[in-house]
C-alpha cells in the first residue's frame, strides 16, 4: 500500500452569548420554551428589517483578534438563499466575499512540537431555527418549528487546509474552543450546539502538492467524534483509491452509533446559494480606534497563560497545558495558589483528585463543591502534619461530596495524624516483634525492607501516623534493638 | 360644501376652527366611496368602523381644546403593502390572503401621532410589480378620469382613491415609478423621496435598495404636509438617513426665477407620445415664463436603466419573496412533503408577473450568471448615479414627462410585459440613483391628465416641491376633478 497524506480543513460555528439576537432585540438565550424568544424581525414577517447588534460585532472582533486575524475596516453582509422551514426568510444573512476578518492562525501541540494552523476567515451570520420531528425526518407525519435559535448570532471560523491528521484536527478544534472560551464571547458547548464543527477532508499520495477531491463531514457532535469520523473517512478514501476508484465530491454525515460516514448529498445536489449583497444593511465600517480598544480589552489567552504558568510557577509544560484548557480551570488553580504557594502541589491536586471527581460527577469546575480556599486549607493541613497525604485524599473526597471544610471532616472522622511519639513507639515495637525477618533484611542493608515496615505501621494506625515520624522512629528503634 | 375634494390643509383649518367635525369629514369620504367605489375599485379593504372611531377621538380632542397636528382627522388611504397592526395586509397577492401584521409600519406610527384617519387599504399590482394595477391578485382598479383606462401602478389604488375623492391623501410606494406614474395617470401629485428619507420598516419589500414610501395628494401643499409627517430617521431601518426634516411647506413659494432646469434629451425623444410631448413643451414654456432657465442636457446611460432595473429589482425580489412559502402565514396548499407544499403554494399564490420576476431574479443571481447580469447591473447603476451627479452640477432640477403616454386602456398591455415595462421608462433611473422626484399635473391630453416629473439631487425635496408649487399656481391643473 502506498503512503497517503490527509488534508483537512475545519469550519467551526460558534454561537455568541450576547443578550439579544444579531438583528433584533429578542433574547438570544438557550433553553427557553419553544418560540418564546421570537419577534416579527427574527420571524422574518413581511415588511420587517434587520438592525445589526453592535455587541455582536464587538464579540466577533474580539474572537478574530484572539485568533490573530486582520480585522477588516470595511466588510459587508450578504444573503445566502436557500429554502428550509427553519429559516423564516428562506435566506440567511451572512458575510460572503468581504468577511469581518481574515488571515489568522492558532498553534497546536503535536507529536513533533508546535504547529501553526492558518485561519482563512472569520465572519458573522445569523443562526437558523430548529425542526422537531415526530420520530425521524423521513417518516415524521409533520414537523414542528422552534424559532428561538433563529437570529442567534454565529461566528463562522474557517481554517486553512493545514491540518494533516484526525489528532491535529481535534487539537485544533479544542484549542480554538479554549481561545474563544477565554475571550468570553461564547460558552462553546458542543452538546448545546453553541460550537459546531464541519470537516473537509481529502487524501493524496504523500509528497504530492495537489489536493485530492474532498468530502465534507457533518453531524460531528463531539471532539472525539470529530477524530473518529476523520479517521474513518481517511481510511475510506484510501480504500477507494487503493481499489482504483475515485473519490466523489459530496457531503457526508457521521453516524456515531455505526461509526461510519454516509453520503448525504452530492456536488450536483449542492445548493446554489445565489449570494448577493444584503440591501437592508449598509456595509460594516469599523474605526481603527474601536478595534484597538477591543484589542486592549482582550483577556490573557491560553498560550500566554500557559507560558506564564511555566515561567512564574515553574510548572511542567504538560501541567501548564492542562490548566489552561479553559479559563475556569486556570482561574481555580490561581485562586488556590494565591492561598497556598506551592504551584506544583496545587497542580497535582487540580489535575488529579479534583479533575477525577469533577469528571465522575459531570460537574463544571465553577460549580466544584470544593472551593479553591478549601483545597488550599487542606494542603496546609498536610504541610502542618495534621493529616497525611494519603488521608488527605479521603478528606478531599468527603469535602467534595459534602462541601464541608477540611478541618471539619478531619475532626468528625478523627483523622488527625498521630504525632505522639510514645503512642507510635508502641505500635513500632509491635511491628518489629512481628517481622523479625524483615528487620534482619533491613539490617543487612536492604533499604526496601524499611518501607514495608513503615507500611505496616501505617496499616496499624489506619493511615493516621505521620510517615516521616514513623520512618525516623523505626530506624531509631531498630538501631536501639542492636544494643 | 363638498368636503371630499377640499385640500387637506383647508380641511385641517376647518377642523381646528370646529366648522366641521372629523366624523362628518370621514362620513363624507365614505359616502363618496359608496357612490363611486363600484366603478373605481380603488380599495381592497375599507376600514369604515375603525376610521370613524379614529375620527371620534380627534373630535373629542378638538372639543377638549387640544392643539392637534396639521393632519389630524384627515382621511388617508394606505397602499396594501404597508403594514397596519391588526389589519389584513396582502400586497394584492393571494399568497398573503389572511395575513394580519402584529405591528405598524413606522410611517403608520408617525401618522397615528398626527391623528390621521385611515380609510382603508388600497389596490395595487401584486407585490408592487406592475404599472397598471392589472396585476392585482384580486381585481384591477379603474382610472377615475376614464373608467376604461388603468389608473397606473403599482400604487394605482392610492392614486385613484385620491383622484376620485375617496380619500384626501394616500400613501404609495415607489420602486421604479409606482407613485409617480399613477399620480400622472390620475392627475394628482406624487412624490418619491430620496432613498433613506422615509423609513421602510413595515413596507413589504419588493426591491429593498429601490423601495421608498411616499405621499400622494391632490395638491402640492398637501403633498408637502404629508411628506413632512413621513420623513425622518428610524432606528428600525438601517438604510434610513439620520437627517433633520425641514418644514416642507416652508419651501412653497410660487417663485422659481433663475432656477436652472435641465431637460434630459433621453426622456423627451423616441417613445414619448406626441400628446405627452405637447403637454411637456407647454410646461417648459410656463416655467420659462416664470423665469426659470430651461436647457437641454443628457443622462447618457439612460438606455441602460431599464435592463439594469430589470436585473436588480427582480434579483432582490426573488430573495425578498422567498419567505412566502406556506410555512408560517398566508396561503398554504397542503401536500405530501414540504418541498411539494412550497411549490404548490407558490404556484397558486403568486400571479404571472410575480413569477416572471422571481424567475428572472433567480436566474440573474445564479452561479455562472451573477457577474454577467447582477454585478454588471450594479456597475451600470453606478454609472447612472454619476449621470445624475454630473447633471446636478449644472442644474438645480431636471424635468421630464412622468410617463411616455397618458393612461392606457385596461387590457391594452397585459399580454406584452415589455410594453408595460416601458411605461416606467422615465421614472426607473431615479430609483436606481436614489434621488427624489415629484410628478405633478402638467396638462391634459384630451380628457386624460398628463404628468411632468421634477427630479432633484438627494434631499432636495423642498426644491422639488417649490418648483411643482410654482407650476401648480400658474396652471391650476390640480384643481381639476374627474367627472365620475
Amino acid at each position: 500500500m502506498k503512503n497517503y497524506e490527509a488534508v483537512i480543513g475545519l469550519e467551526i460555528h460558534v454561537e455568541l452569548k450576547t443578550t439579544s439576537k444579531i438583528f433584533c432585540s429578542s433574547s438570544a438565550h438557550f433553553g427557553a420554551e419553544p418560540n418564546a424568544n421570537i419577534c416579527p424581525v427574527c420571524l422574518g414577517l413581511p415588511g420587517v428589517l434587520p438592525v445589526l447588534n453592535r455587541r455582536v460585532v464587538e464579540y466577533g472582533i474580539r474572537a478574530a483578534l484572539a485568533l490573530n486575524c486582520e480585522v477588516a475596516r470595511f466588510s459587508k453582509f450578504d444573503r445566502k438563499n436557500y429554502y428550509y422551514p427553519d429559516l423564516p426568510k428562506n435566506y440567511q444573512i451572512s458575510q460572503y466575499d468581504l468577511p469581518l476578518a481574515q488571515h489568522g492562525y492558532l498553534e497546536i501541540d503535536t507529536g513533533n512540537g508546535r504547529k501553526r494552523i492558518g485561519i482563512t476567515r472569520v465572519h458573522l451570520e445569523e443562526d437558523a431555527g430548529k425542526l422537531v420531528h415526530q420520530g425521524t425526518v423521513t417518516t415524521t407525519p409533520y414537523s414542528l418549528v422552534d424559532y428561538n435559535r433563529t437570529g442567534v448570532p454565529l461566528l463562522e471560523i474557517v481554517s486553512e487546509p493545514d491540518i494533516r491528521s484526525p489528532e491535529e484536527a481535534r487539537a485544533y478544534a479544542e484549542k480554538l474552543r479554549s481561545i474563544i472560551q477565554f475571550t468570553g464571547i461564547s460558552d462553546c458547548k458542543m452538546e448545546e450546539g453553541s460550537l459546531r464543527v464541519d470537516a473537509n477532508v481529502s487524501v493524496r499520495p504523500a509528497g504530492s502538492q495537489e489536493f485530492g477531491v474532498k468530502t465534507e463531514i457533518k453531524n460531528v457532535n463531539s471532539f472525539r467524534a470529530l477524530q473518529r469520523a476523520l479517521a474513518y473517512e481517511i481510511e475510506r478514501q484510501i480504500a477507494v483509491m487503493e481499489e482504483g476508484g475515485r473519490i466523489v465530491q459530496e457531503t457526508r454525515t457521521w453516524d456515531e452509533a455505526k461509526g461510519v460516514t454516509l453520503p448525504l448529498r452530492s456536488k450536483e445536489e449542492a445548493h446554489d446559494y445565489r449570494y448577493f449583497p444584503e440591501p437592508d444593511l449598509p456595509p460594516l465600517v469599523l474605526t481603527r480606534e474601536w478595534v484597538e480598544e477591543i484589542y486592549r480589552s482582550l483577556p490573557e489567552l491560553p498560550d500566554a497563560r500557559r507560558e506564564r504558568y511555566i515561567n512564574d510557577y515553574a510548572l511542567p509544560a504538560y501541567d501548564a497545558g492542562v490548566l489552561t484548557v479553559t479559563r475556569e480551570i486556570g482561574d481555580y488553580f490561581e485562586a488556590c495558589v494565591r492561598l497556598y504557594p506551592y504551584p506544583k502541589t496545587v497542580s497535582n491536586w487540580v489535575m488529579g483528585e479534583l479533575a477525577r471527581l469533577l469528571n465522575a460527577t459531570n460537574t463544571e469546575i465553577t460549580a466544584s463543591p470544593v472551593r479553591p480556599g478549601q483545597l488550599a486549607t487542606l494542603l496546609k493541613l498536610i504541610d502542618d502534619g495534621i493529616i497525611s497525604g494519603k488521608i488527605a485524599k479521603t478528606v478531599f473526597e468527603e469535602m467534595f461530596h459534602t462541601g464541608k471544610d477540611p478541618e471539619e471532616v478531619v475532626q468528625e472522622q478523627g483523622l488527625v495524624q498521630i504525632t505522639d511519639e510514645a503512642a507510635l513507639k508502641a505500635v513500632i515495637q509491635k511491628v518489629i516483634a512481628a517481622n523479625p525477618k524483615v528487620v534482619a533484611d533491613y539490617k543487612q542493608g536492604k533499604d526496601k525492607a524499611l518501607g514495608f515496615l513503615v507500611g505496616q505501621v501505617m496499616k496499624e494506625t489506619k493511615g493516621k501516623a505521620n510517615p516521616q515520624l514513623v520512618n525516623r522512629l523505626l530506624k531509631e528503634s531498630i538501631a536501639n534493638s542492636d544494643n | 360644501m363638498d368636503l371630499c375634494f377640499l385640500p387637506a390643509y383647508e380641511l385641517g383649518r376647518l377642523l381646528r376652527e370646529r366648522k366641521i367635525s372629523a366624523v362628518e369629514l370621514t362620513g363624507a369620504i365614505f359616502s363618496r366611496l359608496d357612490a363611486v367605489e363600484d366603478k373605481v375599485k380603488a380599495y381592497l379593504l375599507v376600514l369604515r368602523e375603525e376610521a370613524l372611531e379614529q375620527a371620534r377621538v380627534v373630535d373629542a380632542a378638538l372639543a377638549a381644546g387640544e392643539e392637534l397636528p396639521p393632519l389630524a382627522g384627515i382621511p388617508l388611504a394606505v397602499k396594501d403593502n404597508i403594514c397596519i397592526r391588526g389589519v389584513e395586509t396582502t400586497c394584492a397577492s393571494r399568497i398573503l390572503k389572511g395575513f394580519i401584521p402584529p405591528y405598524d409600519a413606522t410611517v403608520i406610527e408617525r401618522l397615528r401621532e398626527q391623528r390621521v384617519v385611515f380609510t382603508g387599504k388600497t389596490n395595487m399590482d401584486e407585490f408592487a410589480m406592475g404599472s397598471s394595477t392589472e396585476n392585482s391578485g384580486f381585481y384591477p382598479s379603474a382610472n377615475p378620469w376614464d373608467l376604461a383606462r388603468v389608473p397606473g401602478g403599482s400604487s394605482g389604488g392610492s392614486a385613484a382613491a385620491v383622484a376620485a375623492g375617496e380619500a384626501v391623501l394616500a400613501l404609495g410606494s415607489d420602486t421604479g415609478g409606482s407613485i409617480r406614474q399613477p399620480a400622472a395617470f390620475c392627475g394628482v401629485v406624487g412624490l418619491k423621496p430620496t432613498y433613506g428619507l422615509v423609513s421602510r420598516y413595515g413596507l413589504v419589500a419588493f426591491a429593498s435598495s429601490l423601495d421608498q414610501i411616499g405621499p400622494i395628494a391632490r395638491n402640492v401643499r398637501d403633498c408637502a404636509l404629508l411628506l413632512g409627517a413621513l420623513a425622518g430617521h428610524d432606528r428600525r431601518d438601517s438604510t434610513s438617513v439620520p437627517q433633520e426634516v425641514p418644514d416642507y411647506t416652508g419651501f412653497l413659494v410660487p417663485e422659481i426665477k433663475g432656477f436652472r432646469i435641465g431637460v434630459p434629451r433621453e426622456y423627451t425623444g423616441e417613445g414619448i407620445a406626441p400628446e405627452v410631448r405637447a403637454v411637456f413643451e407647454r410646461v417648459v414654456d410656463v416655467l420659462t415664463g416664470l423665469g426659470a432657465v430651461v436647457a437641454e442636457t443628457s443622462l447618457p446611460h439612460t438606455r441602460y436603466a431599464l435592463p439594469a432595473y430589470y436585473l436588480i429589482a427582480p434579483a432582490e425580489a426573488s430573495s425578498n419573496l422567498a419567505r412566502y412559502d406556506g410555512v408560517r402565514y398566508g396561503l398554504r396548499v397542503p401536500a405530501e412533503d414540504v418541498v411539494t407544499m412550497y411549490k404548490k403554494t407558490r404556484s397558486r399564490g403568486f400571479g404571472a408577473e410575480v413569477k416572471r420576476r422571481v424567475m428572472l431574479g433567480t436566474y440573474a443571481l445564479s452561479a455562472g450568471y451573477y457577474e454577467a447580469y447582477y454585478l454588471k447591473a450594479l456597475k451600470v447603476r453606478t454609472l447612472i448615479r454619476r449621470d445624475f451627479d454630473a447633471a446636478f452640477e449644472k442644474f438645480d432640477l431636471l424635468l421630464s414627462p412622468t410617463a411616455p403616454t397618458p393612461a392606457f386602456r385596461i387590457g391594452e398591455k397585459v399580454a406584452d410585459p415589455l410594453a408595460m415595462y416601458l411605461s416606467d421608462i422615465c421614472t426607473l433611473a431615479v430609483n436606481l440613483a436614489g434621488v427624489p422626484a415629484i410628478s405633478v399635473p402638467g396638462g391634459f391630453a384630451g380628457h386624460l391628465p398628463v404628468g411632468v416629473q421634477f427630479i432633484g439631487p438627494p434631499f432636495a425635496e423642498g426644491r422639488l416641491l417649490r418648483a411643482a408649487y410654482a407650476l401648480e399656481q400658474e396652471t391650476g391643473f390640480t384643481a381639476k376633478r374627474p367627472a365620475l
